[in-house]
């Protein structure tokens, strides 16, 4: 998907008050009143102020700068002067507003770009016109027009008010920078909130206050789908600071506005303390019976199985493995993870009449506000929603359900409501990232190449229908590259909402792959690294030019190529030490980790190192921030292969805190070197793809260390015994 | 009932239940909001303050529990050369991703400097292995500690 400008967008400008300007775009056909109100992205201010719109939630991906550097590099200013505004959820202003898919930089790359241009070229045209001189005569740098001939320059202040009368560029035709002319994109910018940040400022949803503000937490029925039977609120709302609690019927279920009670408090704490006093009769509802052992006992039947949705099919893998010289079997595990990000969910809430204003660390507030629209029954157009700082995403924040509990809370409550949902209620009410569990047998010839791949998935749906996040793709490597292919599904109906957490179903099926893959180079008596070569072949591409799944084999050997290197492979190791070596591609990044590990006597793991190559196109925007993303992505996986797990027991999520669902700790955060591959290909985004190779080039390397296979996680430490 | 507080170097009353926790105090009560809530039990040191120059976690310190305590929160930290440093160092290496954390990882970071000015590799594990980073920015961490322990 290549993606960039929308053609039928155009370049708006106009005056601002004190002899300033401001630039947008606008769908064409656009009213120029409409489209004046719509979005600044750029402001020249007549008192030298520069002023860039940031339109995408922030939740550490760090898009609040590397986007807005697009803008000034085009626009050429210093970065040091240059202002940066979080903009309000708008849809119909902004577009897209979404921090999902690893998709902006893909998306705006060029568009934003041509922002930071077409507000620079008018600004050149009203030098000219104020100089008399052609604008092919004059150049920009730091913010001013430069006439070189007559050594002139003014500042871009003192040309804001003439450029804001004249007419827009064709977005279409500018002229963008050459890049090795770049004085701000691909240099390591820091985080442009980092100093609020290190100071302790006011950023997050969490941190929002306002006038006359309650605080409510919100308890559900502890299985999810269930509801509030009856509630004695008597006693809860005798308890210390509590100013009120009512039973809120839910509307749209789980993803919504789930059934459950709700108590105002003067403070979070007093709130939370007067939980202990609710006597609530619930409904458990029909997940009540379920139960992650449940589910694995199930999926473990039909271990020698084909599954009635048919994923991908292609040769004849029967009769391929009917003739294959060796044939490899073994079932694959994953459990459901939480997102658990360290800022739980929350959402301030003003309703004043009949018109809602929101205070949300969200990921995607247009879903939320439709939700929002339709638990209150008001139009759309009567709420506001502030995109709040997020202290983590990882796309839980996707989820819009604590925005529709504080709008409705707050309304009922006829005060300004903080909902602030405790850790407890994050950890047991999540968006479940799937488990899964893959049946799989692959077939090799004589000479150790793999000609049949089987894999039943046993996933999570209703029917055909796969749950959110739970669904294997048709073109997951290696399907195209194994001749002989049959890939069928088993659906396992969970009442538990899911979600997409980070890579989401890559961050699961890179492990499933790459792990199996590395069984079968051992089983041809290869060097995993050189198997993996030889499986994705030449450099060439597979599937369609342009098409988001399309395959390009030689990205993918290059960083596998490149992180062998930086590790060193095929070094030697001491005794119960080994390397292990995986790749991935998903969201239109390449990635391949080699992990070096050690294993205790007792089986702990200890990692020692981990070294990434990745290749995300032509031109890193930011690449202080975009080594901090792969690092964090690299680490996030360690953690979560060493030690995540929720499961469920009679529908209820049996871990409540961060005790029985560690995350990784610095002891235990191995150093990450990071190196980028530049290929000739449009930009693309970094917050998810780093993940998916990484779980399995730990389980390889300790298969490397011990000779021990781990087909499930988190990894079961005991099999790893000496 | 009112309670006296030495809080960032002001004396401040502030009525409150003694059993509160400070987290909730300076949140929710004073309007601090730099100092964060992660999980109310003491795992993740995202609400991490000083108490008389040592680091606590203010989810698990009943207001009535500090007395004459001095309590510094990430709001006072850079009036101490030693805050400011690594304030200054977070930033220059771009430590945060979401950020959250970092109020806690610094206050774990300047109770460690104070008390050792060259922190090795094992020290700064010991000192900040309480405080998770879910972003996972611990190789910078690392670095920026290192980097204000030579400024």
């Amino acid at each position: 998907m290549s993606a960039a400008l929308n053609r039928r967008q155009l370049l708006v400008a106009g005056a601002v008050a004190g002899g300033g300007m401001w630039l947008g775009l606008a769908p064409a056909g656009a009213a120029m009143a409409e489209a004046q109100a719509l979005n600044p992205w750029v402001r020249i201010g007549g008192d030298g102020s520069i002023t860039i719109v940031s339109h995408n939630p922030e939740i550490g991906q760090g898009i609040k700068t590397s986007i807005p550097m697009l803008v000034a590099e085009e626009l050429d200013v210093d970065w040091a002067t240059v202002r940066i505004e979080q903009a309000l959820a708008n849809s119909k202003v902004y577009g897209r507003q979404v921090a999902g898919g690893s998709m902006a930089t893909t998306l705006q790359y060029d568009a934003l770009r041509r922002v930071g241009a077409g507000a620079r070229a008018l600004l050149v045209a009203a030098a000219a016109a104020e100089w008399g001189v052609p604008a092919g005569a004059l150049t920009t740098a730091g913010g001013r027009v430069f006439h070189p001939e007559t050594a002139r320059n003014l500042p871009y202040s003192a040309l804001a008010a003439r450029a804001a009368t004249l007419p827009p560029p064709d977005i279409a035709t500018l002229v963008l920078k050459n890049p090795k002319d770049f004085k701000i994109v691909g240099k390591p910018i820091s985080g442009v909130d980092n100093r609020k940040v290190v100071t302790g400022q006011p950023l997050f949803g969490l941190d929002t206050m306002l006038p006359g503000m309650k605080f409510a937490v919100f308890e559900k029925c502890p299985t999810y789908g269930g509801k509030v039977a009856s509630a004695d609120l008597a006693a809860v709302k005798a308890a210390k600071g509590v100013r009120g609690a009512f039973i809120v019927p839910g509307h749209g279920g789980d993803y919504e506005l789930a059934s459950g009670v709700a108590i105002i408090a003067d403070s979070f704490w007093h709130a939370n303390q007067a939980r202990a006093a609710l006597a609530v009769q619930w409904d458990r509802g029909v997940g009540a019976g379920q139960s992650s052992a449940g589910f694995a006992a199930h999926a473990a039947t039909l271990a020698d199985t084909q599954g009635p949705k048919i994923i991908t099919e292609s040769g004849d893998a029967a009769a391929a493995l009917g003739r294959a010289a060796k044939r490899v079997k073994a079932s694959y595990s994953y459990p459901f993870l939480a997102h658990a990000p360290l800022e739980p969910m929350n959402c301030t809430a003003r309703v004043t009449g009949g018109k809602v204003e929101l205070w949300a660390p969200t990921q995607n507030p247009e879903p939320g506000r439709k939700a929002v629209a339709s638990a209150l029954g008001i139009p759309e157009t009567d709420i506001t929603i502030h995109m709040m700082r997020c202290g983590g995403g990882f796309g839980r924040r996707l989820g819009i359900e604590y925005m529709v509990e504080a709008a409705w809370i707050a309304r009922a409550a006829g005060v300004p409501v903080k909902l602030v949902w405790s850790r407890e209620d994050d950890m047991t009410r999540g968006l479940l990232r799937p488990g899964g569990f893959h049946h799989l047998e692959a077939g090799l010839d004589a000479d150790g190449k793999v000609i049949a791949w089987r894999n039943h998935f046993v996933s999570y749906g209703d029917g055909e229908k796969y749950a959110r996040a739970a669904e294997l793709d048709a073109t997951q490597f290696p399907a195209r590259f194994v001749e002989n292919m049959a890939v069928s599904g088993t659906m396992q109906a969970l009442a538990a909402p899911t979600g997409y957490l980070r890579a989401p179903a890559n961050n699961a099926f890179g492990f499933v792959m790459q792990g199996f893959i590395d069984e079968l180079a051992h089983a041809a008596g290869a060097d995993p690294l050189q198997f993996r070569r030889d499986l994705l072949g030449p450099a060439r591409l597979v599937g369609e030019p342009g098409k988001r799944d399309s395959y390009d084999a030689g990205r993918a050997r290059a960083v596998l190529d490149k992180a062998a290197v930086m590790a060193g492979w095929g070094r030697k190791l001491p005794a119960r030490s080994g390397l292990g070596i995986a790749f991935h591609f998903s969201h239109l990044g390449y990635f391949a980790s080699v992990v070096e590990a050690s294993v205790a006597a007792d089986g702990a793991v200890k990692v020692a190192k981990v070294w990434v190559a990745g290749d995300v196109g032509r031109q890193i925007v930011n690449p202080s921030g975009a080594i901090n993303q792969v690092q964090g992505s690299v680490l996030d996986a360690l953690g979560s292969s060493l030690g995540q797990a929720i499961t469920l027991k009679d529908g209820a999520i049996e871990q409540s805190n961060y005790d029985a669902y560690p995350l990784l700790r610095m002891a235990d955060a191995p150093p990450v070197e990071v190196a980028f591959v530049l290929s000739d290909h449009n930009p693309t985004g970094l917050g998810e793809p780093g993940y998916p190779a990484t779980p399995p080039a730990l389980v390889n390397a300790i298969f490397a260390a011990t000779g021990v296979r781990v087909r499930s996680l988190p990894i079961d430490t005991g099999l790893l015994k000496v | 009932m009112p309670t006296k507080l030495t809080l960032n170097g002001k004396a401040v009353t502030v009525d409150a239940d003694p059993e509160m926790p400070l987290l909730w105090v300076l949140r929710d009560v004073l309007g601090l909001t730099g100092t964060k809530y992660g999980c109310g039990v003491a795992q993740c040191g995202a609400c991490t303050v000083h108490l008389d120059g040592q680091p606590v976690r203010a989810c698990q310190t009943p207001l009535g529990s500090v007395g004459k305590g001095r309590i510094t929160t990430i709001e006072a930290l850079a009036t101490s050369p030693v805050g400011r440093k690594l304030q200054d160092a977070w930033v220059a290496l771009d430590v945060p991703q979401c950020g959250y954390c970092q109020a806690g990882q610094l206050m774990s970071a300047a109770a460690l400097l104070r008390d050792n000015p060259r922190p090795d590799d094992a020290a700064i594990d010991a000192a900040m292995t309480g405080n998770y980073c879910r972003c996972a920015t611990y190789n910078r961490i690392r670095a920026a500690i290192k980097q204000a322990a030579v400024a």
